[in-house]
């Protein structure tokens, strides 16, 4: 059994994996999106104190916890590389790092546009604020850092120990809230306590942020695929595939 | 992977030790009590952090300056600020003032943000919750000189 899914550690072998899962996983993105926007827009209440201003919780919340579950699943990754050797690693954190980056970028800047009306300014350098801004530092350097590098082997190294060492910013932007003071609120859903808000907004909320769950999966596998193709590209099944097609 | 592993517990202290020397600069703003405790840089423009004190917001004769209280309950402190205030600016919610504090003691800010709570509730549920919390107030009291 082990040995069985230890043969899809092999990049030859997760290709054809990967292209039949995409389009399932595209397929419930889709549709938990739809069902998401549903409830966002017609079912959930408007806000007692914010009015509508606050629906961008429903792509704001959703974006900033893919931006800090990516960068751990991206870690991860990096670590079972450093570790294991294994090639397909490496390729996986390189195919996340830019999903990543753009829900993190999606999470800055659907907060900036809250916070305007909101709290009356665009930005302040508080401490959620800053230590997300410094995840997207984070990803966009582990991504030039890989992309500096040409030989394959060495940019994973690199690119895994600056991800590991980037681990540390995650609890900081969890906790920040909670250790210091800070403009940006507390948790309103945690593991730890009942959620402090309306049922059909949370509702929505877990509907969207399972379809950018669902997005995510599929856009790294499609993007996973292209980096295979390109890394293997010498290899003999490659070069059969292409003469294939 | 036991290097790995200890490589970035060795970090995650690092890093734990830095954000404790930098305790005070990564607050953002400061609790009046704070404040009346002079943890605050009274000498140095800095943040002030609270609820707005029910009832303490008054406007002056020009239409822009707004004198109001911002309290953490135990200490309070008098704000003075000219400018537009954000929608959510109100009595009984959060706010974060910035300026500095006068030498009669009150903190002219030179800017007013609302600070939001974490609640999210459609209004009926608001207005459930404060006629609940009203009644509540209103059976606590024993005297009838106390209510106004």
């Amino acid at each position: 059994m082990t040995s069985d899914l230890l043969r899809f550690a092999a990049p030859q072998a997760f290709f054809p994996v990967a292209g039949k899962l995409i389009p399932w996983f595209s397929i419930l993105a889709g549709a938990l999106a739809l069902a998401g926007l549903y409830v966002a827009f017609v079912v959930a209440p408007t806000d007692a104190t914010q009015g509508e201003s606050y629906r961008i919780i429903f792509i704001h919340v959703p974006a900033a916890w893919m931006s800090m579950f990516i960068y751990l699943v991206m870690a991860g990754w990096a670590a079972l590389g450093l570790a294991m050797n294994t090639r397909l690693s490496g390729m996986m954190a390189s195919a996340l790092a830019p999903t990543g980056a753009m829900f993190t970028f999606l999470a800055l800047w659907t907060g900036a546009l809250w916070g305007k009306p909101t709290w009356g300014t665009y930005w302040v350098w508080d401490a959620r604020l800053t230590s997300e801004l410094v995840l997207l530092f984070l990803y966009l350097g582990f991504i030039s850092l890989k992309e500096a590098i040409s030989d394959p082997a060495r940019a994973d190294r690199a690119g895994a120990i600056l991800a590991l060492v980037g681990v540390v910013n995650i609890p900081i932007i969890y906790f920040s809230v909670q250790w210091w003071n800070t403009l940006h609120q507390g948790a309103s859903v945690s593991l730890t306590r009942a959620p402090s808000m309306a049922a059909t907004m949370l509702l929505g909320m877990l509907l969207m942020a399972l379809a950018a769950w669902m997005y995510s999966i599929a856009v790294a596998l499609a993007r996973l695929r292209r980096i295979i193709v390109e890394r293997e590209r010498d290899a003999q099944w490659v070069r059969m595939q292409r003469a294939a097609t | 992977m036991i290097a790995i592993a200890a490589g970035v517990t060795l970090i995650a202290i690092a890093a734990a030790l830095v954000l404790n020397a930098f305790q005070g600069n990564v607050v953002f703003f400061f609790s009046p009590t704070q404040v009346a405790a002079k943890e605050a840089p009274l000498d140095r423009t800095f943040r002030v952090g609270g609820m707005v004190e029910k009832g303490s917001v008054k406007r002056r004769a020009d239409g822009l300056t707004v004198d109001f209280i911002v309290t953490d309950t135990a200490k309070s402190i008098p704000v003075v600020y000219s400018g537009l205030l954000p929608d959510l600016f109100k009595e009984g919610k959060g706010v974060v003032a910035q300026g500095k504090l006068g030498p009669d003691g009150a903190f002219v800010a030179s800017e007013v943000l609302a600070k939001h709570d974490e609640n999210y509730m459609p209004p009926e549920a608001a207005h459930a919750l404060s006629k609940a919390q009203a009644d509540k107030a209103a059976k606590s009291v024993v005297s009838p000189g106390a209510a106004r």
